[in-house]
């Protein structure tokens, strides 16, 4: 067994300075592209790094949101750009030092908080797996995200509409240059979004018991979406007005509405332990929702025009 | 070791020199064209030697299908992908390497 640990020892070291080196050589790179991509590899390591540290569902979300989706919206931006701006210099260069005084305040100080750290934290593992008979759901970060701590993601939620209204507030419809789509990327569309639906419902409903839940099912779904968009479909045509925007508030205000109701009877979002369950259900499906329009929405960078409006 | 370890352990390793040989050609190659043919041959065999020296491993069928689903995922994507790009490329002007 000691050869195995030994691999796995060096397997772990290669990972931590493969993040570390993908890190710096994207914070180093003058040229945007080249930085997106170096981010989304950043990102496909990272899940793997989540995995080594026994954290699959962090590792879900980052595979499917952080390397994928954030890649793709990054991808869009670089593409709205004006293409004299990508090769400019993205900071001036006198600032930097004073920058890089302050990052190193940053990281000193953080390495001491690190190094300051108890030895063995008590954490709240056990207070969690004492409770998660009554929490409705098997899978204890489930459990957390959607009992416990409910209000983390309710916030979450908000956060992320938040910021698709930043970017409605922003974002005028372009005439974008329609160009034909090959045969190739309609076929790979036409097998991929059946198979992501259906990997999405899979991770929807595994959240009760195993990693998964609302924001992966919801990215991968947002990547279907995005993929049909790649691929000429008019989505941003068929979902518009009244019917996008119940979409987008289906979670938030699922959330809400059952937030208001457990403060009336009890406490904010405390849910009857024999209604939790499916109460925890409600919520992930109207959340999954919500979140691949809103990510989709994103990708599209801006305002769906409604038909009554003038084009 | 067993017999299927011993092929497990062939193909696993011969899986790995196709994923080498592919990344040289990627360092290597002198244009898109050449790198991108070099990039599919180690993500398509490669890969499939890797999930056949696996899948003799699997405790279950059922590990063997979502082994097998991952490989074909990945060829879809390469293959679709490798044209997108290299469609797109001929598209800007990127002419293939001569010699």
């Amino acid at each position: 067994m000691e050869k195995v640990t030994l691999l796995i020892m060096l397997f772990d070291l290669l990972l931590g300075l493969g993040l570390l080196w993908l890190a710096w050589q994207l914070l180093e790179s003058r040229n945007l592209f080249k930085a997106v991509v170096l981010f989304v590899a950043f990102g496909l390591l990272m899940a793997l790094a989540w995995v080594r540290l026994d954290a699959p569902d962090v590792a879900l979300a980052e595979a499917a949101i952080g390397a994928g989706l954030t890649g793709a919206l990054l991808m869009a931006a670089l593409a709205k750009l004006p293409s004299r701006d990508k090769s400019e210099p993205l900071a001036d260069e006198k600032g930097h030092w004073l920058l890089r005084l302050a990052l190193l305040l940053v990281a000193a100080g953080l390495g001491y908080v690190v190094h300051s750290l108890p030895e063995s934290a008590p954490g709240l593992s056990a207070e969690i797996a004492n409770n998660l008979a009554s929490s409705g759901v098997n899978n204890p970060v489930t459990a957390v995200l959607l009992n416990f701590r409910g209000y983390d993601t309710l916030l979450e939620l908000m956060v992320l509409m938040l910021a698709l209204l930043g970017v409605w507030s922003l974002g005028i419809e372009r005439s974008t240059r329609e160009e034909p789509v090959g045969p190739v990327l309609t076929t790979l569309v036409q097998f991929l979004t059946p198979l992501l639906i259906l990997v999405a419902a899979y991770l929807l409903w595994a959240g009760a018991d195993a990693p998964g839940g609302a924001f992966q099912a919801g990215a991968v779904l947002a990547a279907a979406m995005v993929l049909l968009l790649l691929a000429g479909w008019p989505l941003q045509g068929l979902l518009t007005g009244v019917a996008l925007r119940l979409m987008l508030v289906a979670g938030p205000a699922t959330f809400v509405a059952l937030a208001g109701l457990t403060l009336l009877d009890a406490q904010l979002l405390a849910y009857p332990p024999q209604h939790a369950g499916k109460l925890i259900l409600l919520l992930e499906v109207a959340a999954t929702l919500s979140i691949a329009v809103t990510l989709a929405a994103l990708f599209l960078g801006y305002r769906p025009r409604t038909n009554k409006e003038p084009g | 070791m067993s017999a299927s370890d011993y092929l497990s352990v062939a193909l696993l390793i011969t899986g790995a020199v196709f994923f080498l040989a592919g990344t040289v050609g990627l360092l290597r190659f002198p244009d898109l064209y050449t790198r991108l043919h070099a990039l599919t041959k180690a993500d398509n065999v490669g890969l499939g030697l890797m999930i056949a020296g696996l899948a003799l491993q699997a405790e279950s069928w059922a590990v063997v299908g979502k082994l097998l689903l991952i490989w074909g995922l990945v060829l879809l994507a390469g293959a679709g992908v490798a044209h997108l790009i290299a469609s797109g490329a001929l598209k800007q002007g990127v002419r293939p390497w001569k010699k």
